[in-house]
């Protein structure tokens, strides 16, 4: 070991050493992230030739499509979109709690098969959700429902890591005190774990709320119904007047989701 | 490596007995083993009628749980709902299911017993606040209700004053010799204090290395008798 000549006693060095193995993997990944730049990250020639299409493309979408049959059309298939996203995020609460709960590290009425619904959580979340809408507008046909459905299980995926973890990290004395009374696990999870994780719980919810307004505005681009149809189609049918009016509402109603979720929080916390 | 060796005791009924050591005598060990919330490695436990080895069984267990009232040192309250949802939490084990949940799911006569414990610890008032916003005192105090609301014939107390200020202490001491004597249950309860044990109990074991060291009357003991057990020989 290196020894400080002033002082006699073994250096402390400022920076810890690097072993070979994470060097290499520093090396790797530091490679990958340059031949990902050089392959699929625009040129500034092919970056300065789009910017006057996107001009054009923007000219021609204003301004945006007033037709008050369209904009009553439209209305509708807001409604729509706004419907998959509650009625989806409520159903996908409910399916992710119990998952959630069998999920949970020492809490979990599996005991050690609580993998299980681990796995089935992962699998939730991992697939995206344009990949759930495609399967269930295969298995139930174009419409609201395969849109809903998706957000059940997107929502699903997403509460129910987010649930069991706050379950896990729950306080433990609480706990241990309603064991010592004689608590089932199911005791213990409603009246130790849900009072202590509701804020947490609500919080989710709001997000996965906000995330399944975004979610199902995209899921008509694959037939899952919702306001991304009408946007399919006037983009299909270069009606971009129309496409400018679809892209306003859609802002307007995930700006207003933000707003009304931020102002729930603020009024939980 | 066993935490407690040999140790052998006999407690009657009515008895209030302080169990006192130094830091990992192995006190709380021993309460937990009592009450089957750790399992026997060796030996066996006869308690409240019930006799096991290892851990108790699903039988032992409801039946101990239906005798026995056990207060932690940090209270454990649920913290974010009221006083009153806390000590109808000591039904839960009662066979009231789902309905000792929560006081608004509880029946009238569990709601009633759980103020009436409540009135018993001097928090009669406070049954509608959230434990959270009760101070470390009255919090111990609804713990204690929970624990005696389901009348036990046991109470069993690991460092119940440890976490508060001597004055708060006193007072929750003072409190379970009322309530206990009151009640006529036993009491046994962990404590590093040695005024506390030999001001609150009728019987002192002292605990070292796990082994029983000292088991007398208080009344025979003098806080010079009890020094050894915390600072060496």
């Amino acid at each position: 070991m290196a020894t400080d000549i002033r002082t006699e006693k073994p250096v402390m060095p400022r920076i810890a050493r690097l072993d070979p193995l994470r060097f290499a993997l520093a090396v790797a990944l530091g490679a990958l992230l340059v031949a990902s730049i050089g392959e699929v990250t625009p040129s500034p020639e092919r970056l300065a030739g789009a910017l006057p299409r996107m001009g054009s493309l923007l000219d021609r979408m204003l301004p945006p499509e007033t037709d008050p049959a369209f904009l009553g059309r439209m209305a509708m298939r807001l409604l729509e979109t706004v419907q998959i996203a509650l009625a989806g995020t409520f159903f996908g609460i409910l399916v992710s709690f119990p998952l959630a709960w069998c999920g949970a590290m020492g809490l979990s009425p599996l005991g050690p098969f609580r993998w299980a619904a681990r796995m089935v959580v992962s699998l939730f979340r991992t697939v995206p959700d344009l990949v759930w809408a495609l399967f269930f507008v295969s298995a139930v046909g174009l419409g609201a429902v395969a849109g809903t459905l998706t957000i059940i299980v997107d929502t699903a995926g997403f509460c129910g890591r987010f649930f069991a973890e706050a379950m896990e990290d729950s306080d433990r004395q609480s706990r241990e005190a309603l064991d010592a009374g004689g608590a089932r696990k199911i005791d213990i999870l409603f009246a130790a774990v849900v009072p202590d994780c509701m804020p947490s719980f609500i919080n989710t919810s709001l997000f996965s709320l906000e995330l399944a307004v975004r979610s199902s505005v995209v899921l008509g681009i694959v037939g899952a119904g919702g306001i991304g149809q009408e946007l399919k189609s006037a983009f299909e049918l270069f009606q971009y007047p129309k496409a400018s009016a679809i892209i306003l509402a859609i802002f307007v109603i995930v700006l207003g989701m933000e707003q009304l979720t931020d102002w729930l929080r603020r009024r939980i916390a | 490596m066993p935490i407690l060796n040999g140790v052998s005791l006999d407690i009657r009924q009515g008895e209030r007995v302080a169990l006192i050591g130094a830091n990992g005598a192995g006190k709380s060990t021993l309460l937990r083993c009592l009450a089957g919330l750790v399992p026997l490695s060796a030996g066996d436990v006869e308690i409240l009628g019930e006799t096991f080895s290892g851990s108790p069984s699903a039988r032992q267990r409801k039946a101990l749980r239906r005798q026995l009232g056990f207060v932690f040192q940090f209270h454990g309250l649920v913290r974010r709902t009221s006083a009153l949802s806390n000590v109808v939490n000591g039904y839960i084990g009662q066979g009231h299911g789902m309905r000792a949940w929560h006081q608004m799911l509880a029946p009238h006569t569990v709601r009633e017993e759980a103020r009436a414990a409540l009135e018993a610890v001097g928090l009669g008032e406070k049954w509608d606040a959230r434990a959270d916003t009760l101070s470390g005192g009255q919090s111990q105090r609804v713990a204690i209700a929970r624990a005696i609301v389901h009348k036990p014939s046991l109470i069993i107390a690991d460092e119940p004053a440890a976490s508060l200020d001597p004055a708060a202490g006193s007072d929750i001491m003072t409190l379970f010799h009322r309530l206990a004597g009151a009640r006529g249950c036993t009491l046994l309860f962990t404590s590093h204090d040695m005024n506390h044990a030999l001001s609150y109990a009728d019987r002192v074991i002292a605990l070292k290395a796990g082994t029983v060291m000292l088991d007398a009357a208080s009344s025979d003991l003098t806080p010079a008798d009890l020094e050894p057990v915390f600072h060496g020989d």
